[in-house]
């Protein structure tokens, strides 16, 4: 079965622990810049929202690459990424409408997440179960449920 | 080096001065980083009797170690300098996110020398060092100085400034940092505005290097589970931020009241925690890399009181609630936000107004003084207006700019002042928790609970449960938390981990990351050596033994009501024990034995 990571910025508290685990665990060290995990904060509202890539069905990134660097290998639950067919035109990271496919200057690739090989060490350290590495087809429940949660509580005061 | 980025940064402000050095492998290894290496500096190129508004004061903003890494809520910094409150040495700590920038631009340190001709900010970006003009940013609240300041330089920049209480000389003023974090102790913000330096702005696109990332891991995930299976640290923080202890100290009966005349407040529970996540909570807000989200984003709707903003942390609703009689959250959460805004520390804030107000019912301090101002205990609305009154340097403001000693002194009347060293008390009794009180006078910072909070075994339970209302082992306890937080921030780590996490954690993740060996016990050793060196800092600049002292009213006036009731300080029956724990003479001077087995000489 599929899975997705599904992301909720309601119990998003900004402490970036995702970003960390990310690139620690792609690179051994704490190079933000480096991490396939972005979060960002509006510090007046002090709301944060986590964004990575949404491995899209029908990818741009995918689509506008001139070399096959990214593709989707049969039945691959990620859109995936070789370093060594990449060209570095960073087509891709104009085609992304999320912004989630990013060139790294510093590693001469492009950056996009590939679910740790599917265990994604960004879920693993959110403190606060703002991301989820979730079934496809029950992607959606813990929004619902937690939604049906305020019906019932309304409907036990009426 | 792992761990450490390898590189201080020295700019000379009078100059223009640019310098990168190499950072000391083996001053790390000693002092460990943040206020421990900060700390060094000082005591190495400053004169302890500098006056702390001058040029030949230094500010120094000190990450840690841990400061850019994972390890659980290890994302924090000190701002080091000679504090104008006390004239003590002064480290204030500051989490969000603008210590792991400043590593991951390069930097172990960034020393401040000097002083501007006119407003300047700092610009960083890795290797790209400028002084800016800020001459058109200066006057601005915080949060308009952050968004000023990214609109001109990176949008994602990372901003640590002053607001206008620092830049005119407020002399408990805050070093704000992700607008709503404070460096906010000891006045560090009116020494960056004596150097007439509104910010520094840092990007970073570096990395912190690990020594051994394997065994890094291990220690961060073993800590990392201690936290989340501690029901302060995993679920209580979180649930109700610092907020929750009013009606736990109030309990005790330890929750300064009116100015400390007593420690009972009936109507506490209406500025608790509790009651702040029921009415005025948006959400919960973490640090870089925190694991404990204590943090509050709260708003006000109530157009009198309008705003958002974060806190009150459980110090600040104190301070301005019971301390001065008021519980009325919502004028408390406002008051938080204005200290935020302009930069100011809200424990000598709320505390000042509360000695100015003690002062003012005793018919010390008159309407014509306060120039119309009802300093009546209890007035929300006058907490509101002083604070802005402070901020601004306007009216009586201008005068509890000084912080409460200088402000009752100038009245006749310095008996009035909550202070140790000058530096207000914050909010747990002394009377009602003894140790606490021998924590208070020692502190190398002036009267502060985060040195040595030995709440956490007096009323809390961490490790250990002793009764409050007696001395014995006390001198232990505060001589054991004292050194083990001067580890601790000198990590970078926030104190808030240990309520789940022990110093052998805090020691294998140093190990690991660094790679250099600290055992539980070289650990507390550096921490020893760092309180230690900041004692005879504050002896070189004057201070005695007799500065290690309490107000007369918690030595000789019981508390009146609540479960204290009859209580007083009996610190004159722990202070020679303490002393002689420490290794140091009748007089509290480090003996040369003690000097030499810290090799502090």
């Amino acid at each position: 079965m599929t899975k997705l990571l599904m992301i909720h910025p309601d119990k998003c508290t900004g402490c970036r622990n995702c970003s960390l685990a990310c690139v620690f665990g792609h690179e051994g060290q704490f190079r933000p810049a480096g991490t396939r995990v972005h979060v960002y904060t509006w510090e007046r509202e002090g709301f944060s929202v986590p964004m990575m890539c949404q491995q899209c069905e029908d990818a741009s990134c995918m689509k506008v690459c001139p070399t096959g660097a990214l593709h989707r290998a049969k039945g691959g639950e990620v859109v995936a990424y070789e370093r060594d067919k990449c060209i570095g035109c960073r087509m891709c990271t104009m085609a992304c409408p999320f912004g989630n496919a990013v060139y790294d200057a510093a590693s001469g690739s492009v950056l996009k997440c590939d679910t740790c090989g599917g265990s994604p060490e960004c879920v693993r350290f959110c403190p606060n179960g703002a991301l989820e590495f979730v079934e496809d087809n029950i992607s959606t429940r813990t929004r619902k449920k937690s939604f049906a949660g305020k019906f019932k509580a309304a409907l036990k005061e009426v | 080096m792992f761990g450490w980025s390898g590189t201080i940064l020295r700019v000379n402000l009078t100059t223009g001065a640019i310098r990168k050095e190499a950072t000391n492998p083996a001053d790390t290894a000693k002092f460990i980083g943040a206020r421990g290496l900060g700390t060094k500096i000082m005591v190495d190129e400053v004169d302890p009797k500098v006056d702390p508004l001058s040029p030949e004061n230094k500010l120094i903003f000190a990450p840690g170690p841990f400061s850019g890494t994972f390890a659980p809520s290890g994302g924090r910094y000190d701002v080091v300098t000679k504090g104008p409150l006390t004239g003590t040495i002064a480290a204030s700590n500051s989490g969000g996110s603008f210590g792991p920038e400043l590593k991951y631009a390069g930097y172990d340190l960034l020393i401040l020398e000097g002083k501007a001709a006119k407003p300047v900010y700092l610009w960083i970006k890795d290797d790209l060092v400028e002084i800016r003009d800020a001459s058109h940013i200066w006057g601005n609240l915080v949060p308009e100085t952050t968004e000023l300041l990214r609109a001109e330089t990176d949008e994602e920049a990372k901003v640590a400034c002053i607001g206008p209480a620092g830049e005119k000389g407020v002399l408990f003023a805050a070093i704000m940092n992700d607008m709503h974090r404070a460096a906010g102790r000891s006045g560090v913000g009116a020494v960056m505005g004596s150097k007439n330096l509104k910010a520094v702005v840092v990007v970073g696109m570096g990395a912190v290097k690990v020594a051994d990332p394997k065994g890094f891991m291990a220690a961060v995930e073993k800590a990392r589970a201690a936290v989340k299976l501690h029901p302060v640290g995993g679920a209580g923080l979180k649930a109700y931020g610092t907020d929750v202890l009013v009606n736990i100290l109030n309990e005790t009966g330890a929750l300064p009241t009116r100015n400390f005349q007593d420690a009972h407040f009936p109507t506490a529970n209406k500025v608790g925690g509790e009651s702040l996540s029921e009415k005025l909570l948006v959400r919960p807000k973490g640090c870089y890399s925190c694991v404990i989200s204590c943090g509050r984003v709260t708003k006000v709707s109530n157009p009198k009181y309008m705003g958002e903003g974060e806190g009150p942390e459980y110090e600040a609703a104190w301070c301005m609630g019971p301390d001065c009689g008021i519980d009325d959250l919502e004028a408390i959460v406002k008051t938080n936000f204005l200290c935020n805004e302009y930069g100011l520390d809200s424990i000598t804030l709320g505390a000042t107004i509360a000695c100015g107000m003690d002062l003012f019912e005793a018919g010390h301090v008159t309407l014509k003084d306060t120039g119309g101002v009802d300093m009546s205990f209890g007035n929300a609305d006058s907490l509101v207006e002083l604070t802005r009154l402070i901020g601004n340097r306007e009216g009586i403001g201008d005068k509890l700019a000084l912080g409460s000693y200088r402000f009752a002194e100038g009245y006749g009347h310095p008996e009035f002042s909550m202070t140790v060293k000058k530096q207000e008390m914050p909010a747990y009794d002394p009377r009602g928790v003894q140790g606490i009180g021998l924590e208070y006078a020692t502190s190398n910072r002036g009267g502060c609970h985060v040195r040595g909070y030995t709440i956490a075994v007096e009323v809390l339970g961490n490790g250990a449960k002793l009764d409050p209302h007696v001395t014995a082992e006390k001198p232990f306890w505060v001589k054991l938390f004292q050194d083990l937080t001067a580890a601790i921030d000198s990590t970078g780590a926030c104190l808030f981990g240990t309520f789940g996490m022990s110093g052998e954690d805090f020691a294998s993740m140093l190990t690991t990351l660094t790679g250099v060996s600290y055992t539980l016990d070289d650990y507390l050793k550096a921490g020893e050596r760092i309180w230690n060196l900041e004692r005879m800092f504050n002896l070189k600049a004057g201070f005695t033994s007799a500065d290690d002292n309490l107000p007369e009213r918690l030595l000789k006036c019981p508390i009146k009501t609540g479960p204290s009731k009859g209580e007083v300080s009996h610190l004159a029956d722990m202070l020679p024990e303490y002393y002689q724990l420490r290794g140091w003479d009748e007089h509290g001077v480090p003996t040369p034995e003690k000097i030499k087995e810290l090799a502090l000489d």
